[in-house]
């Protein structure tokens, strides 16, 4: 929709940001609702990052890579959690047609609980690069990033610069499970796994308000992991995408199966 | 930016989005649906790559290569034919038009640019790829064949009357060049917006216009002091007298939170806007209340308690107790039939809110006119608007003319005066053009809804399956205003209840007057709530006394012959003058026996079963629905046939030239139909009450009959004849749905593995058009059984605003309705044919409801069936009523009882 009360569509450069600015990466959340507090959009992909920079110590991806470049990455065959990749972009809401132009940035720094790329990069230990308006630069693990429904760790005039994925996690063979209450609508339970050669990461997302990680030695047995669930006692979330006791359920059940997948 | 081939004369301003930017430059093909990134009626290439052009800024457009629907088939072509047709069509295009995969057209632009931009592997897995693409009026079955390829073979030319003959709109909706409400260009236009209540139940002590006033491009304010002091209703009906006055233009007195309070007009909508924000309200709160119950008790906040001592003239039943409408009647002895009985039931049921979701939001532009206005509305009723606009006004009829572009849907929403009367008054007091667009929240938020309704049904019958009683209790909310109240709540008690003989009716009924945004028209019109409640009800019936459920109802529906009762002395004017019910049910029985449909899923956990719902429809509104048309042959030959009632997507248009084609001999494409203007019939109703072919088709089908005679006696020159129908006397329609389902306790889920529907209308003039009908009111029906409903939370605001929380069926929601068509050839309608907008939505809930009851054992009694609260429903057996579902919490029986609803509240 139109944002009529912005009056200004400059590049973004680090220390530019001021009250009434916004960060513009893809623009699909931004001019999906109304933004009667903003003056100016800084656009983003004037600092020209390059989408995706995979090295020996892992993928770096940056915040303004659309979720279908992330979703065309040819992955190198010693990183098979890459198949991840495919169902996360998918596990979208928005189209292709959204997909084309959203970034992973932009979905991260949303921090909605059934966001998929909070999902993706924190199933793979991923950690945020963030810029400061002073220039000042700091790490911060996906999985702390997001800090609620909708709120996560930005201070103001802050910028998520990428999303590192440590080599190490994308070696690790995944499973991963989605529930909703429509066949393609938004996720009302994520549940990604995946063992590697240090141990089982079991991470729930949008059932739960913000990011849940267990982490066993080794892949637990279902009444371990199901007794780690119920002591772990997320927050639920509550909105029209699902009753907060179908999520809890959904995710017990898809939890069990990520585990019965990964123990075959 | 470089707009199919053009460069664009505008440089975007910053914060606009692509598709208002393209818009401006003139390509009106471009839609505006959701404004949301959700239903993708906005799509656009950029560069190549297909957008929802609503999310994209236009500035990152600047330097690129635009293509939308204008320039899709010039983009696409390289090697074009020698000719060199301009009028070439995409391939895309021409399936879409090969297999008419649209009804009002407004989604076929951003379908046809996505579809036509899928590589195949994407077009293999359609419900992903269009799952940003939302159709509300065909259930996507004719749009997968267009894109899949895969239309069935036109059926055998029969002549103009029973052939698949395309809509005469069928080339502009696939090109973009169909021009809907504002697709126009006006110079000069300003452009309105509404502040709208923040609180359910205020009195505005103060509007300081001054902060408005000063922003730039701000041309005025108007306030309840500018509004007329006319009150009025917001629905639309033949009679005003079907309706309270109880709306005002602006009102001091704020019922609901959304309502309007103040209009900024300006020269751009960010200036109406920024002026709205910058009015200064002063606001008396005062107590709300918000639920249905709680407004009838005693000593609850009033909602029109300023209109207690002029509740007559202003034919409001009874402020002073919060009641919009009330039904007491009783036929028979309820105790004695219920003591006959071998077996009773008694259940109560919950239907929520849901809202129309026509793709096109309610617009309008008017023009002053003389001492008058022209407006150009999104409206069902073009001629009632114009004669409420008349009144309010005080203007004569020839100083208001109301016409309509082509119509972006409208399912019963569009029976209102929402939009107009802001306008009009607006361009009275500038003398120029101004334009309303209502936002797709206020869609949501300030419009209208289905009626929410709680229903208990009673029900008894003897060891036989006759029944020997039938109670049913009906508490609707009406929301602040009484528009369409009284209407849906005799509907909602007339033909479910009719359907079935009884000696024994009981029936109280009200309809409650809330804090809450108004509930109106909606697809069937009060009967899909009570349809739900008593087919649901009557299924359980059968099952206690171990009878098939389907053979329970077959034993006691009406036959021709019988009376048609529902409560005292209604339905005089009713008669089953064809009947094809016995035929529906036959032929869903045996379409679910046949062995087709999806199999069993095959992991474990699932357990199936089948449902079926029976419902009756009468051919028009009670108390006479009109249309007039007027046909014109001139000296060259050509028929142009004018005709008042609205076209937004029902078909009717291409209905109305075959009946003139078939009684004229000539060919249905060699008759122009020219549609909605009062300043070219008469007189027309409406399209609403599922009348377009029933009435309006009556009055074409008189006119050409006439016109065939002045033919035949040779008269000379050019010819002009008139059409009328009155809708009066009335018949009824039948249709009979089936659903074969798989439900999984574990997770709450159903999967729908066979869909039929049989319909009875009587003679088919389109077979296509009505399987269009049919399928399309099963997918809005199937949307509402299982996911769709409007939350209003504890202060009374509407909290599902958009899209993507109010989840509208998608493509790969919904399963193939298969339909099947009843031979029925009625006495009183057009060449036999009976209406059929309406009646395929009412079977469907309770087919669906009876479906999950024979595979789960448990009946499910609140709508819609979500996951998350079937799952709750089977683990413990009590449905949520709270939560992120929002329905209201339901009385037990028990309490209905102690209070009966029919009484006079106790004081």
């Amino acid at each position: 929709m139109d944002l009529g009360t912005v009056e200004e569509f400059v590049p973004a450069r680090v220390g530019a940001w001021q009250a009434g600015d916004a960060w513009l990466a893809g623009g699909t959340w931004l001019f999906s609702e109304p933004q009667p507090h903003l003056r100016r959009l800084l656009d983003l992909q004037a600092f020209g990052w390059p989408a995706l920079t995979a090295g020996a110590d892992g993928l770096e991806i940056a915040a303004t890579c659309t979720l279908a470049e992330l979703a065309r990455f040819a992955a190198p065959a010693e990183w098979p959690a890459a198949a991840l990749i495919g169902p996360c972009c998918a596990a979208l809401l928005g189209s292709f047609k959204v997909r084309s132009t959203a970034t992973v940035g932009g979905n991260l720094c949303m921090s909605l609980p059934a966001g998929p790329m909070t999902a993706l990069t924190a199933a793979l230990d991923g950690v945020c690069t963030l810029w400061a308006a002073d220039g000042s630069v700091r790490e911060v693990e996906v999985a702390a990033f997001v800090t609620g429904n909708g709120s996560n760790v930005l201070r103001p005039g802050e910028l998520l610069r990428s999303v590192r994925i440590p080599a190490a996690a994308l070696r690790s063979r995944t499973a991963f499970r989605r529930a909703s209450l429509t066949p393609h609508g938004r996720s009302a339970a994520v549940v990604i796994g995946r063992t590697g050669s240090d141990g089982a990461v079991l991470t729930v997302t949008a059932s739960t308000v913000r990011p849940l990680q267990l982490r066993f030695d080794r892949l637990p047995g279902a009444a371990d992991l199901a007794a780690a669930l119920e002591t772990a006692g997320p927050t639920w979330h509550d909105d029209v995408h699902g009753l907060p006791s179908w999520r809890r359920h959904m995710t017990g059940l898809l939890a069990e199966d990520v585990r019965a997948e990964l123990a075959r | 930016m470089i707009v199919n081939g053009r460069a664009a004369a505008r440089v975007p301003a910053p914060g606009q989005c692509l598709r208002t930017h393209l818009r401006e430059e003139g390509w009106f093909g471009v839609k505006k649906g959701c404004d949301t990134g959700d239903c993708g009626a906005c799509t656009v290439r950029v560069d190549g790559e297909p957008v929802h052009s609503c999310i994209y800024p236009a500035r990152r457009a600047v330097g690129r290569t635009v293509t939308t629907i204008e320039g899709l088939a010039a983009a696409d072509l390289v090697a074009k034919p020698a000719s060199g047709d301009p009028a070439e069509l995409h391939p895309v295009q021409q399936c879409f038009l090969d297999t008419q995969g649209f009804q009002c057209g407004f989604c076929t632009a951003g379908m046809v640019m996505t579809a036509a931009s899928l590589p195949p592997e994407q077009a293999a897995d359609l419900p992903e790829a269009l799952k940003g693409n939302l159709c509300r009026c065909t259930g996507y079955r004719p749009i997968a064949d267009a894109v899949g390829g895969t239309a069935p073979p036109p059926p055998p030319d029969t002549g103009p009357v029973g052939s698949d003959v395309p809509a005469p709109a069928g080339p502009d909706i696939v090109t973009g060049r169909a021009r809907f409400t504002l697709d126009v260009e006006v110079p000069g236009l300003l452009h309105a917006a509404l502040l709208r209540s923040p609180h359910a139940s205020a009195w505005i002590r103060s509007i300081d216009p001054t902060g408005a006033l000063a922003v730039p491009g701000v041309v005025t304010v108007l306030t309840w002091e500018d509004a007329p002091p006319v009150a009025y209703s917001t629905a639309r009906h033949e009679h005003i007298e079907d309706d309270p006055d109880d709306t005002l233009l602006f009102d001091r007195t704020v019922r609901f939170a959304g309502q309007r309070v103040a209009a900024v007009v300006a020269e751009t909508r960010a200036a109406a806007e920024e002026g709205c924000r910058r009015l200064v309200v002063d606001y008396e709160v005062r107590p709300a209340v918000l639920d249905p119950r709680a407004a009838l008790a005693p000593g609850a906040p009033l909602v029109h308690g300023d209109k207690v001592d002029r509740a007559a003239a202003a034919r409001i039943f009874d402020p002073g107790h919060n009641t919009a409408a009330r039904i007491s009647s009783r036929i028979g002895d309820l105790a004695a039939g219920l003591a006959e009985a071998a077996a009773t039931v008694e259940l109560s049921f919950g239907v929520q809110r849901v809202q129309h979701v026509s793709l096109e939001t309610h617009a309008a532009i008017a023009w002053p006119d003389g001492d008058g206005v022209v407006v150009r509305s999104s409206t069902q009723v073009p001629f009632l608007t114009r004669d409420a606009l008349c009144r309010l006004f005080d203007l004569p009829r020839n100083a208001v003319r109301v016409v309509t572009g082509r119509i972006g849907g409208g399912f019963g929403g569009k029976q209102e005066m929402f939009t107009e009367d802001v306008v009009t008054l607006a361009a009275l007091r500038t003398g120029r053009p101004v334009q309303l667009e209502f936002t797709r929240e206020e869609q949501f938020t300030a419009t209208s809804t289905r009626h929410p309704m709680e229903i208990t049904v009673r029900a008894g019958a003897d060891r036989s399956g006759a029944l020997t009683a039938l109670e049913v209790r009906v508490l609707a909310n009406t929301g602040a205003y009484g528009n369409h109240g009284p209407g849906v709540l005799f509907h909602a008690c007339g033909e479910s209840i009719a359907l079935y003989t009884c000696p024994v009716k009981h029936v109280e009924a009200v309809s409650a007057y809330t804090h809450t945004v108004p509930a109106g028209a909606f697809r069937g019109y009060g009967l899909s709530q009570t349809a739900f409640a008593i087919e649901s009800t009557l299924d359980e019936l059968a099952r206690r006394l171990d009878l098939d459920p389907v053979e329970l109802r077959r034993r006691n529906v009406v036959r021709p012959g019988d009376p048609l009762v529902s409560i005292v002395g209604d339905h005089s004017d009713v008669g089953l003058h064809s009947y094809g019910l016995d035929e529906c049910i036959d032929r869903v029985q045996a379409a679910l026996d046949d062995g087709r449909g999806e199999p069993l899923p095959e992991e474990p956990g699932w357990l199936v079963g089948r449902g079926v719902g029976i419902t009756m429809l009468d051919s028009s509104p009670p108390g006479g629905h009109v249309a007039t048309t007027r046909l014109v042959r001139d000296t060259d030959g050509t028929v142009t046939l004018f005709v008042g009632t609205a076209e937004f997507g029902n078909g009717t248009t291409t209905v109305h030239a075959q009946l003139a084609a078939a009684a004229l001999g000539v060919s249905p494409e060699s008759v122009r139909v020219v549609s909605s203007d009062t300043a070219l019939v008469e007189h027309d109703t409406g399209a609403f009450g599922s009348t377009g072919t029933m009435v309006a088709g009556a009055a074409t089908l008189r006119a050409a009959e006439a016109m065939a005679e002045l033919v035949r006696l040779g008269t000379p020159g050019r010819l002009e004849t008139e059409g009328r129908a009155d809708g009066t006397p009335r018949t009824a329609a039948f249709a009979v749905h089936g659903l074969r389902v798989a439900v999984r306790p574990d997770t709450g889920e159903i999967r729908i593995l066979r869909s039929v529907q049989a319909v009875d209308a009587g003679t088919v003039i389109n077979p296509r058009q009505l399987r269009g009908q049919v399928q399309g009111g099963a997918a809005q029906a199937l949307g509402a059984a299982l996911y769709e409903h409007v939350d209003v939370d504890d202060r009374g605001l509407v909290t599902t605003r958009t899209l993507r929380d109010y989840h509208v069926p998608a493509f790969g929601d919904l399963p193939p309705t298969e339909v099947l068509f009843a031979r029925t050839d009625d006495p009183l309608g057009p060449l036999g044919a009976k209406p059929m907008s309406e009646a395929p939505f009412n079977p469907v809930a309770p087919a669906l409801a009876n479906a999950v009851r024979d595979a789960t054992g448990v009946r499910l009694t609140r709508l819609p069936f979500t996951a998350d609260r079937v799952h709750a429903a089977l683990r413990t057996g009590d449905e949520p009523a709270s939560g992120s579902a929002g329905l209201p919490v339901l009385p037990h029986a028990r309490h209905l009882h102690e209070q009966p609803l029919g009484a006079e509240p106790a004081h």
